[in-house]
């Protein structure tokens, strides 16, 4: 298998039955993601797009079908191996964030080491920190998810999903609970963390958000019917770009 | 995960919620800190018998008639089993193992002495009677072997009778009546308090046996026979010498059970005390029901905590933890809290045992072992309680669990 590719699919069904009802999420996906690439995934609300990050993600089991991460056979690995895999393979951004209440950033992203049966990290809050630190989040280390803004929680979610290092960063609409702002700060993450070096594939509504992808795969009705590269739109100059425009619109109010 | 961690991370969530935690938790510590003040007083109650048993004197046995059931069918009251001067001769003479002998004769009789009269407990008894049970004079002399022989009117007065008869005055030297015999006081007991059975030792008058059989009573049966060896090596030896002794006097066949009893003091404890144990276990149990309440109490909110932490659980199986990992997680809260629990309950038990000693005037024993019995028995209701809430946690799927609102 060629080394650079990081996730394979092959014919990846996900059917769920509900009573006498049968839901196809997915109807056969073939895809091949390589290291280091950048990827958004599109499609209506519906279309499966959320399944396939979970399974992709080693959250969930396919119907059929094959999937490798890394060479790894994913389909075949029992529960707890699963669970190592997303430990140590996978980091996982939620829309909603997903930390846990009431305990500080800095926790919760110490939280996968704890569970990191290899014990590579001898210091799991030292590389919290380190993480928090990477994410533009230093000076926020000891503040509860309440204490923080949305764009600063996903930040925090951010952290703990690179904490283990992982092969890729998997992000299920990172964006869907930010304003504009928040997002294209959040998209401008994203893009210096893939200039570093990692896979990161995501899913969005919007194409604004896919458009600081690399590439575009877009879904229908649980098949792939687009995948395309394209040239990506840099998300810092964008952000420069708006933060310019804000500081005008202030001064012309104070001047008027 | 780490032990060490998991404790940390099942403190964290217990803290989080700390008045949830200690409603949870008092089911245990009312439960264990009830066990415990029952078991206090049970224990209390056991020690204070069997310190008076340790009271009736050293190396001692006593050989009482037996109630003998040949074949299951009583004899009847026709035959009684009596035991006779000559079963004691027969131990005197006979045993290798056995130092001092004393037959018992035992009646109750009126007593006219020098500023009332009072109904006490008369003994006949041997010369070595004084040695096995261990008293001592408090005043006055002992009768003498040939005192014995003789059938002299002698007596010796317990503290209560010397009381009774001759409140504040020297009873030494006087002369009582004794079923219209003058008989004459030549010494007073050591007080000696109380059998476990809650009768008043010195509330005797000791004589000659051959006196009480011969010149103050009819009665020519005896009671008891008190022996006593010299070393406390000898006792289970001594045991079976009598035992050998007796069923060859009695005349008994090899089928046929003993008509006799012969019990060391241990036997005799547990006998007392027997009751107590059977008190102190019913205690015990309504107790543990308390326990067991508690339990339930444990399960009931460990049960409402996994619900509502659903998403805190998806959360970590997302970013890689084992169903195992989350189990032990839960399994950890609920053994911490019933744990802290007894803990809590133990302090409480002390405190009411000391109350409850206070209140009653009942002596009241919290043992070393029931504290770790308490403690570990809070473990393990933990365990059984926790067990079913952490294994529903732990069979959660992952992404219901993300879902879950
Ligand atoms: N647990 C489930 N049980 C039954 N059907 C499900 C389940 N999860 C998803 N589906 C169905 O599978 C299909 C694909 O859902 P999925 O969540 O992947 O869509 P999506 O592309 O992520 O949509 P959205 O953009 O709204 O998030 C939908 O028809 C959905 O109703
Ligand atoms: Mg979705």
């Amino acid at each position: 298998m060629d080394e650079s590719v990081v996730i394979r699919t092959r014919g990846i069904t996900k059917v769920y039955t509900m009573g006498t009802n049968q839901v196809h999420a997915l109807r056969g996906i073939d895809v091949d993601i390589l290291k280091g690439e950048m990827v958004a995934i599109m499609g209506a609300s519906g279309s499966g797009k959320s399944t396939l990050m979970n399974i992709v993600g080693g959250l969930d089991y396919p119907t059929a079908g094959t999937y490798e991460l890394d060479g790894i056979e994913v389909s075949a690995l029992s529960k707890n191996k699963l669970a190592d895999v997303r430990n140590q393979k996978i980091g996982f951004v939620f829309q909603g964030f997903n930390l846990l209440a009431r305990t500080t950033a800095v926790e919760n992203v110490e939280l996968p080491l704890l569970y990191d049966r290899l014990g590579r990290v001898r210091n799991p809050r030292e590389a919290a920190v380190r993480a928090l630190t990477r994410v533009g989040l230093g000076d926020r280390v000891d503040h509860l998810p309440n204490e923080l803004s949305g764009g600063q929680q996903q930040r925090v979610a951010i952290a703990r999903a690179l904490v283990t290092e992982p092969a890729m960063l998997l992000a299920d609409e990172p964006t869907g609970n930010l304003d504009s702002v928040t997002t294209v700060e959040v998209m401008t993450l994203f893009q210096e963390l893939n200039d570093s070096g990692i896979t990161i594939l995501l899913v969005t509504h919007e194409h604004d958000v896919a458009s600081y992808a690399g590439r575009v795969i877009e879904l229908r009705d649980g098949r792939v019917i687009r995948d395309e590269y394209q040239e990506r739109v840099s998300a810092r100059d964008d952000l420069e770009r708006i933060l310019a425009e804000r500081r005008m619109d202030e001064m012309e109010e104070v001047q008027s | 995960m780490r032990p060490f961690r998991l404790v940390k991370v099942a403190g964290k969530s217990i803290l989080k919620n700390k008045m949830r935690t200690l409603l949870t938790m008092l089911g245990i510590i009312i439960g264990v800190g009830a066990v415990l003040v029952m078991v206090a007083v049970g224990d209390g109650a056991k020690s204070q018998i069997e310190n008076q048993i340790r009271n009736l004197g050293s190396n001692m046995l006593v050989v009482t008639p037996g109630s003998s059931s040949a074949g299951g069918v009583s004899r009847g009251s026709g035959s009684f089993n009596r035991l006779s001067l000559e079963d004691a001769e027969k131990i005197r003479n006979e045993s290798v193992f056995v130092s001092m002998v004393s037959p018992v004769v035992t009646t109750f009789s009126q007593i006219i002495g020098g500023s009332g009269n009072w109904r006490a407990r008369l003994n006949g008894v041997d010369v070595d009677y004084l040695l096995i049970r261990d008293w001592d004079l408090a005043s006055g002399s002992w009768f003498t072997p040939q005192d014995v022989r003789s059938g002299k009117k002698v007596a010796v007065l317990g503290t209560t009778v010397a009381d009774k008869l001759f409140s504040g005055q020297d009873p030494v030297g006087q002369t009582i009546q004794i079923r219209n015999v003058p008989v004459q006081v030549i010494g007073v007991l050591e007080p000696k308090g109380q059998t476990p059975e809650g009768s008043d030792q010195d509330d005797v008058v000791l004589a000659p046996y051959t006196t009480v059989q011969q010149r103050l009573s009819r009665f020519r049966f005896i009671s008891q026979i008190l022996v006593s060896t010299s070393n406390q090596n000898d006792i289970p030896a001594a045991q079976e010498e009598i035992n050998q002794i007796l069923r060859e006097s009695h005349g008994l066949a090899q089928f046929e059970e003993n008509d006799f009893e012969v019990k060391n003091q241990t036997q005799l404890a547990d006998a007392a005390s027997g009751t107590t144990e059977v008190m102190t276990l019913l205690l015990a149990a309504i107790a543990s029901i308390s326990l067991l309440v508690g339990g339930i109490g444990i399960m009931n909110i460990m049960l409402v905590s996994v619900t509502e932490r659903t998403r805190e659980i998806g959360i970590r199986m997302a970013i890689g933890a084992r169903g195992s990992d989350v189990l032990v997680q839960f399994l950890i809260e609920a053994i911490v809290m019933s744990v802290l629990g007894g803990a809590i309950g133990v302090a409480v038990g002390f405190g009411g045992a000391a109350l409850v000693a206070n209140i009653t005037g009942w002596s009241t024993v919290v043992e070393p072992n029931t504290v770790i019995v308490a403690l570990v028995f809070s473990a393990a209701v933990g365990i059984f309680f926790g067990f079913y809430p952490a294994r529903k946690a732990a069979a959660m799927n992952p992404i219901d669990a993300l879902r879950f609102e």
